[in-house]
């Protein structure tokens, strides 16, 4: 259950190896989280991060999960919720995964650009009304759906994993309204861009974030029940002032 | 939720399925229910039973279900401030429908009432007669059975003790269905008193009455100018008073810490009454005022800092320094906030979290620092009361102990106050004390065992009395009880 301040005591992260995901689950165990569930294809990285968070004190369980396998998410993840019994809900569900593929490459190759579009948006439409079902007969509980601001306007620059995200951010927020009056609050979450191993090195803009700041925003926008977090904060100016740029001008943006 | 199929082929002869996700609530009968500090809503399927049979007849309907059901639990007026009586994804038994007083015995002052008679309701039909509820706390928009599960306590706990101290005999449905009457001096009765409805529904109560002859509280006031000069104050013996709590104003800083105003009451016998006062027509009127009721949306941060510094600032400096025998009508003594209805609005949406706590006596000092964290840290708590507890019940979950109790609420929107409460944790168990179960919507589980000596017996008890969890709540979810 959650407490007052809307602490989770378990956790489940789609998307395991998530830099933002493993960020989220170490600041919730320094809170009340005990349980988490790390769900991830097998691989050493999504053993390493189970490591890493039992050192903290919580205990972790590997679940496999693959986006794509979208026929097998019903059964993976179901279990997770049937398998604790009525003492073992799952109190917030982070779905964390995603590609942000490779635009240049991608334009030129359907099938990775599909790949990208399966992963962030079908593949999240599948593992998020599975887990919002769930939740929904366990009575409470939040979802959290990592989108982009890459969702909120198209740019030249990305607009694939843009267009990807921004399918998920609708799906998730219609999710929310549907959840309303449930007992399941869905939470879509607005990072810019994050600073990260993959992104290491790279130009940042000037409003760059990182897993950790993106984790405390979670972690506020759980106390407070909030339904949209921008991180950070002041991207929610900013991108009100982007959506409405015209055309013409948009293309010309260094952005 | 299982997919269902539609039964539509695609063209490659594969079936299409859907997920079902309801895209409504459940039923009409679905609510999403909070505690009276409106955090961490969840949601339930309330049922509202009429009496007793119904009562049973819903509670064999859990138990059948056993663990695919959600269990069930009692909620009263949903006063308690955390997840006490909700239960997310069951059954909340909506017990205010048991709303008769059973029987009146005059003579001897006692009552038989249904777990969901209030006690201001009770208070209306028995003060004419002369008698007075024993026990109350800060509001008396409690019900019987509320009272008992959360066996609450008032300003008298000195001298009266608990509430389950009046009580002579409960009626209970446990989760075999069957109603049992459980008499003080059985483990099930220092289970159920304090219990947090975990033991079973609590069906009706027979309550000791305390004879009063007003309406009206005797009060004396006194100022106390720190910490210090309060606790020497309300440590000193040779007052009579049955009833004695300090407000404190947690914001003062320096000198002042802890500056508060002592007050200590006693019910006002008749031929106390001044000769023309117009009690003496009426002694025993029984008519609360009420105010209107803040608008449904307030926004948060409207008590902060600036706004209960000023209002602590006025109440203190309003008090008077020292007077005896002041008239009050015991309402406005006892549940000085009862006149505002839903007053936890105040806070706005983000609500209020209450902090419970008692220090033994002779850790003064770990008192002291609690008390003077708060005040650094600069809490913007009002009302915030200190007071003594005297003997405690034998409620195995019961709050009260001897020690110094400090209770406090605070707007839930302050920022780390999670982290705070948890550090304040430590300090009251460190210090041998507790925090109080009923109230909470925060504690750490792992900080149960040692402020409850005897929690492992309660949950021996409930494993014995209720293997399938029939009765289940967020709070005992919350903390594995």
């Amino acid at each position: 259950m959650k407490d007052a301040f809307g602490a989770p005591q378990s956790l489940l992260v789609l998307g395991g190896t998530s830099e933002i995901g493993l960020a989220t689950a170490r600041r919730l165990i320094a809170r009340r989280t005990r349980t988490v569930w790390l769900a991830g294809r097998p691989s050493p990285a999504l053993t390493g991060a189970a490591d890493s968070l039992r050192a903290l004190g919580a205990a972790v369980h590997t679940v496999p999960f693959d986006a794509l396998d979208t026929d097998s998410h019903e059964e993976r993840l179901g279990k997770i919720f049937t398998e604790g019994g009525p003492a073992g809900d799952v109190d917030m569900v982070l779905l964390a995964f995603g590609v942000p593929g490779d635009q240049a490459r991608d334009e030129s190759d359907p099938v990775a650009a599909v790949r990208v579009a399966q992963t962030n948006y079908t593949g999240a439409v599948s593992a998020g009304l599975v887990c919002a079902g769930a939740l929904q007969a366990q009575g409470h509980g939040s979802l959290v759906v990592l989108s982009s601001v890459a969702g909120e306007r198209a740019r030249r620059a990305d607009f694939i994993y843009g267009s990807s995200k921004a399918g998920l951010d609708a799906f998730a927020q219609g999710l929310g309204d549907a959840l309303h009056g449930t007992g399941v609050h869905v939470m879509v979450v607005r990072p810019g861009s994050v600073r990260s191993k993959t992104t290491a090195g790279l130009a940042e803009g000037p409003l760059a974030t990182t897993p950790e700041a993106v984790a405390s925003a979670i972690e506020l926008g759980l106390r407070r029940r909030s339904e949209t977090v921008w991180v950070p904060g002041a991207l929610r100016v900013v991108m009100a002032a982007v959506r409405h740029a015209p055309r013409p001008l948009f293309r010309r943006l260094p952005v | 939720m299982p997919p269902f199929n539609t039964g539509i082929s695609g063209r490659d002869g594969y079936t299409v399925t859907f997920m079902a996700v309801e895209t409504h609530v459940l039923d009409d009968d679905c609510v999403a229910l909070s505690g009276w500090g409106r955090t961490a809503p969840t949601l339930a399927r309330v049922f509202r039973p009429r009496g007793h049979a119904e009562a049973a007849e819903a509670v064999r309907a859990r138990a059948a279900r056993g663990s695919i059901g959600r269990g069930t639990i009692a909620r009263g007026l949903g006063r308690a401030y955390g997840d006490a009586a909700q239960n997310a994804g069951g059954t909340v038994l909506d017990m205010t429908g048991l709303d008769r007083i059973l029987a009146v015995d005059t003579t001897a002052g006692l009552v038989v009432c249904e777990a969901g008679v209030s006690l201001h309701r009770l208070m209306a039909a028995l003060l004419p007669l002369g008698w007075f509820v024993p026990v109350t706390p800060g509001t008396r928009y409690v019900t019987v059975g509320g009272a008992v599960a959360s066996d609450v306590h008032g300003t008298n706990h000195q001298a009266a003790g608990s509430f389950a101290r009046h009580v002579t005999a409960l009626g209970l449905l446990t989760a075999d269905g069957g109603v049992r009457t459980v008499l003080p001096g059985t483990p099930l009765f220092d289970a159920t008193t304090g219990g947090l409805g975990l033991t079973g529904v609590i069906l009706s109560v027979t309550l000791r009455l305390l004879p009063v002859e007003t309406s009206l509280m005797s009060v004396d006031t006194e100022r106390a100018h720190d910490l210090d000069d309060l606790m020497d104050r309300l440590g000193s013996t040779g007052h009579h008073r049955s009833h004695a709590v300090a407000w404190i104003d947690l914001l003062a800083r320096g000198a002042a810490t802890g500056r508060a105003v002592l007050t200590r009451a006693d019910h006002a016998p008749y031929d106390a009454l001044p000769r023309r006062h117009r009690a003496r027509r009426e002694p025993l009127a029984f008519r609360p005022g009420r105010l209107p009721a803040p608008p449904p949306y307030v926004p948060g941060g409207l008590l902060n800092r600036t706004t209960v510094g000023l209002l602590n600032e006025l109440r203190y400096r309003r008090a008077a320094r020292a007077s005896t025998g002041r008239l009050q009508p015991l309402t406005a003594f006892l549940h000085p906030l009862d006149g505002i209805p839903h007053r936890n609005r105040v806070y706005g949406r983000e609500g209020v979290v209450p902090y419970r706590c008692v220090v033994p006596y002779g850790q003064e000092e770990a008192l002291r620092r609690v008390v003077l964290r708060i005040a650094g840290r600069g809490c913007p708590s009002s009302p915030a009361t200190l007071r003594r507890f005297g003997a405690g019940g034998p409620g195995w979950l019961s709050f009260p102990r001897p020690g110094w109790a400090l209770a406090l609420d605070l707007p839930a929107g302050l920022p780390g106050l999670g982290v705070f409460l948890d550090t304040l944790d430590e300090e009251v168990a460190g210090a041998g004390g507790r925090v109080c179960l009923a109230q909470d919507s925060r504690v750490r589980p792992e900080a149960l065992a040692a402020m409850y000596p005897r929690l492992d017996e309660f949950r021996a008890l409930r494993a014995e009395l209720d293997p399938r969890s029939t009765f289940t709540s967020d709070l005992s979810r919350r903390l594995a009880l």
